[in-house]
């Protein structure tokens, strides 16, 4: 049975990372350029890890399943990445952030996991800006900040509603001078369809080049994968449409476990479902809440234009129910409130299915230049997807898919309980609990990436200089290549009726209806039996046009929803389990007499870590109880 | 709507290629070009058992540059400043004939349909579109203020999403838009300057080796580049250029 060990170092909570670097093994330069590491994603996390493993030394092989590393979904985050630089001279410090992080993660996050988060977030932004980031600055030439929901502080950094996108460059950047310089490779257009392990040890992963569809195999020393979320489980999300769960998945069935699986952060800022054909939905950043005003009207159902609703005739509710935030609270919470009034009927727009949020008070009071200057091309994005013009009338906006706060379970070290598999960034379970703050995750992703994870794969490369190269013509690789194979043909022959897509509609609204926003016992059993049957279907009538040999798109979508189904039971499956609210995970069966999630800490101050028992088996619940030293888990207000 | 499509088909990268025409009815006008496209291949499998058009896109909102196509003989159709997947069905109108294409260049050979490949892109960052900072050797991030001027128009430059639209709309297939912007982005701000001379002769070097085309200035990449990406980094390109000799 696999024993959980997070490996969390004793001591004083600002001293843990300091003296856990300096305990950890080391590998000499000459030894390092023997040792092979696989990363799987070249994101926020992916690229800076690659680069920084690279620039130690080691040998880097990089696998995306874009044309190009620079196309990794986390060149679409927008709002900003946290540090706590206290330039503002806000009363900022490493435990302000930590606090912000393991409150607003509703108190399932592990302590010294988000301190160590928030120590490090300063060197991210130096190195940031040493790689030519063009943060925004201000008239002395000093970098400028902002605040994102959920905290009281200015402490984000921005490049316009482009952080992710100057930050992911810079991190494809610093990787592109390693390839150049040899000490890293390249695979792009490679999807990672399993993982490889030898002796129980993480050896090597199995691809399927997506240009000519050949299975190939890689062998290495470890393995990093680093491969984004999985949000688009629900299909409509506001990630980018190829993003998947498939490697995670793979890892998981080959014995790493899964932590918090039904941990999905709902974004409360997005653009409405427009139509039936829609593929995606597109975020509206955050940071337009510092600025905007939410409301809806007080009249049920009035379908009146927003400039003919007379202010008190307005409900700006976030307001009025959380008076201390206000428009600022965290996601989960701005969330459910939006759910709560358009599910009541005052809901705007043709469906009803979203709320206002309204700049003309910010207009009026900065002037069109200001907010121009500091939301232009946020506003510019929207008025392309709907026509409206933001700076005339209020933005429409509803909740959609966004992050997920489970992953991969992983140590202190960010292994798994796979020895030598690493999971990194937001494939990866660690720092956000059960809800995530704005501006948190290019910093966790960034930080794991660039600081964290080159000196932690030391403690387990150290053992392994003996170890020669690893050959991929071993029974293991031989016997992963043919599992992948066979999946790959049992696709293609089914030759049913429906296309791959349709499928993920169906399985999107299962787990929208019954594990989105709010769940209940009778909807997640409901589910269960649901997402059962459509997989069944799926295997049954599912069509994969075109050939295997061949470049595929269809083959590569109907791969990722055959993962789908069974992420989706495994979320539901903790859904279940956790029998309370906290975050963004809502049980109407637990909440407070005001509708506020109601966290039962004696029974559930755990992180739950499922192990896959085979195909159709239960999977098995382990507990990784988390201990709170540093705070005392209070019940959330943002009153 | 009904519209008809005709749309470059190549099996590979050998294959000779050529249009083929569909017709499509039901469209419409609130469906992106991409989300048509995706109904056109609804249609293709499931009722004409064809191959599905081949087309790469992930985003969908105009930020990784993965999309990007000759729609009507224009990089990314009719409407101004949007990548594909941002261009909408309500600029066409019943009855369209629409035309599409993969990008034509010899530097972005055509993969599959209308699926090219773009890694000369990459090929000319990794000749030396970074700063060289290894992880850790960073300065405290305020230890050198930079004008807000030069950080804006910094920004102004970075924000390209290297989707290839400059190389598809000029003549000579040349790549100096996007090599500018990179070496703009990086000229403008002191940290990279050190390296500025060295930087801008071995990008312009490599693009040169990657078979892109000359610059003649005729303007046609800033007028379709759908992040608005100007010129003047053209004429910054060559001042550091000429600096660099
Ligand atoms: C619209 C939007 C806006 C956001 N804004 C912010 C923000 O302002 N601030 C913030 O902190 N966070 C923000 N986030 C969250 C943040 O962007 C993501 O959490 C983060 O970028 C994830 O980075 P990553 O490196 O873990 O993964 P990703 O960037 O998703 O990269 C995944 C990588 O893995 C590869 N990959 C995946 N699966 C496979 C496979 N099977 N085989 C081969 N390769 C594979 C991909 O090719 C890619 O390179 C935003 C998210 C969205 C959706
Ligand atoms: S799909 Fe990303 S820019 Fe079009």
């Amino acid at each position: 049975m696999t024993k959980l060990d997070s490996k969390i170092p004793e001591g004083p909570l600002s001293e843990k990372w300091t003296k856990h670097q300096a305990s950890i093994k080391l590998v000499n330069p000459a030894n390092k350029k023997k040792l092979d590491i696989i990363v799987v994603g070249a994101g926020a996390a992916g690229a800076s890890a690659a680069a920084s493993l690279a620039e130690l030394g080691y040998n880097v092989k990089v696998f995306v399943f874009q044309d190009s590393s620079r196309r990794a979904h986390s060149i679409a985050s927008q709002g900003g990445i946290n540090a706590t630089k206290n330039y503002k001279n806000d009363s900022d410090s490493d435990f302000r952030l930590f606090y912000d992080m393991i409150k607003g993660g509703d108190f399932r996050a592990r302590e010294a996991n988000v301190y160590r988060a928030a120590e490090i977030s300063n060197n991210i932004i130096d190195q940031y800006v040493a790689q030519g980031v063009p943060f925004a600055r201000e008239y002395s030439g000093y970098l400028s900040n902002r605040s994102f929901g959920g905290v009281q502080v200015s402490r984000t950094f921005y490049a316009q509603g482009q952080t992710g996108q100057q930050c992911t460059l810079a991190g494809y950047q610093a990787l592109a001078r390693q390839i150049k310089a040899g000490k890293a490779k390249m695979y792009a257009r490679r999807d990672m369809l399993d993982l490889v392990t030898i002796d129980g040890k993480a050896r090597g992963i199995i691809t399927r080049n997506l240009v000519n569809g050949e299975i190939e195999r890689h062998g290495a020393h470890a393995v990093v994968l680093a491969t984004g979320g999985f949000g688009t489980v629900y299909y409509l999300s506001t990630l980018a449409i190829n993003s998947n769960g498939s490697a995670a998945l793979a890892a998981y069935k080959k014995g790493a476990l899964m932590a918090n699986p039904s941990m999905a952060q709902i974004h409360p800022t997005c653009v409405p479902v427009l139509n039936d054909y829609q593929s995606k939905l597109t975020l509206m950043s955050e940071s337009l809440r510092n600025d905007g005003r939410v409301w809806v009207p007080k009249e049920k159902g009035d379908k009146r234009p927003a400039s003919e609703i007379k202010e008190e005739e307005r409900d700006y509710y976030l307001e009025r129910k959380y008076p201390a935030f206000g428009n600022l609270v965290p996601r989960d919470v701005a969330s459910r409130a939006a759910k709560e009034r358009c599910d009541e009927g005052y809901g705007v727009g043709e469906t009803g299915l979203a709320v206002y949020l309204d700049f003309r008070d910010a207009i009026n009071n900065q002037g069109k230049e200001t907010i121009k200057a500091k939301y232009g091309n946020l506003f510019d994005l929207y008025k392309k997807v709907t026509s409206i013009d933001p700076y005339e009338e209020p933005m429409r906006i509803y909740p959609a898919s966004h992050y997920t706060m489970g992953g991969l379970w992983v140590d202190y070290n960010l292994m798994t309980t796979i020895p030598g598999l690493y999971a990194i960034g937001e494939a990866n379970f660690s720092d956000h609990g059960a809800n995530r703050l704005g501006a948190s995750s290019l910093m966790q992703c960034s930080g794991d990436g660039y600081f964290i994870l080159p000196v932690t794969i030391g403690d387990f490369l150290a053992d392994e200089i003996r170890t020669p190269k690893i050959k991929t013509d071993t029974p293991e690789f031989e016997k992963a290549e043919k599992d992948v194979k066979d999946k790959i043909n049992r696709l293609m022959s089914v030759n049913g009726k429906q296309s791959p897509t349709s499928f993920h509609k169906r399985l999107g609204l299962i787990l929208w209806t019954y594990s989105g926003m709010k769940r209940n016992e009778e909807g997640l059993k409901k589910a269960l039996a649901e997402i059962k049957e459509l997989k069944e279907e799926f295997w049954k009538d599912v069509k994969v046009a075109g050939k295997a040999d061949d470049m595929n798109h269809e083959l590569e979508k109907a791969s990722r929803i055959a993962d789908f189904f069974d992420l989706a039971t495994l979320i539901v499956t903790d859904a279940l389990d956790r029998k309370e609210s906290c975050g963004a995970h809502f049980r109407e069966e637990y909440q407070t007499e005001e509708g506020e999630p109601k966290r039962d800490d004696k029974n559930f101050s755990y992180v739950s870590a499922w192990e896959y028992k085979g195909e159709d088996k239960e999977p098995e619940l382990h507990k990784e109880k988390l201990k709170f030293e540093f705070v005392t888990p209070i019940q959330r207000s943002y009153k | 709507m009904n519209i008809t499509l005709k749309i470059w088909r190549q099996k590979n990268k050998d294959d000779k290629g050529g249009f083929v025409k569909y017709q499509l009815d039901n469209v419409s006008t609130e469906m992106t070009f991409l989300e048509m496209l995706d109904y056109l291949n609804e249609k293709l499998v499931h009722e004409d058992n064809d191959e599905p058009v081949a087309f790469d896109s992930d985003c969908r909102e105009g930020i990784c540059g993965a999309c990007g196509l000759y729609i009507n003989g224009r990089p990314n159709g009719p409407q101004e400043g949007v990548t594909t997947c941002q261009l909408t069905m309500s600029a066409f109108k019943d009855g369209d004939t629409i035309t599409v294409e993969p990008w034509r260049s010899k530097s972005f050979p055509v993969m599959k349909d209308l699926v090219v490949d773009r890694t000369a892109f990459d090929k000319l960052i990794e000749a030396g579109g970074y700063i060289s900072v290894n992880t850790g050797a960073a300065p405290e991030a305020n230890s050198i203020p930079v004008p807000k001027k030069n950080a804006d128009r910094a920004f102004d430059a970075g924000i390209c999403i290297g989707c290839g639209t400059c190389v598809a709309s000029c003549k000579n297939a040349s790549a100096m838009l996007f090599v500018s912007a990179k070496i703009s982005q990086l000229a403008l701000l002191p940290q990279g300057k050190v390296e500025a001379k060295e930087r801008a002769r071995n990008l312009v070097k490599t693009m040169d080796e990657l078979g892109f085309g000359n610059c003649s200035n005729t303007g046609a990449c800033e007028a379709e580049c759908p992040k608005d990406i100007k010129l003047t980094n053209i004429a910054r390109l060559n001042r550091e250029y000429y600096k660099a000799y």
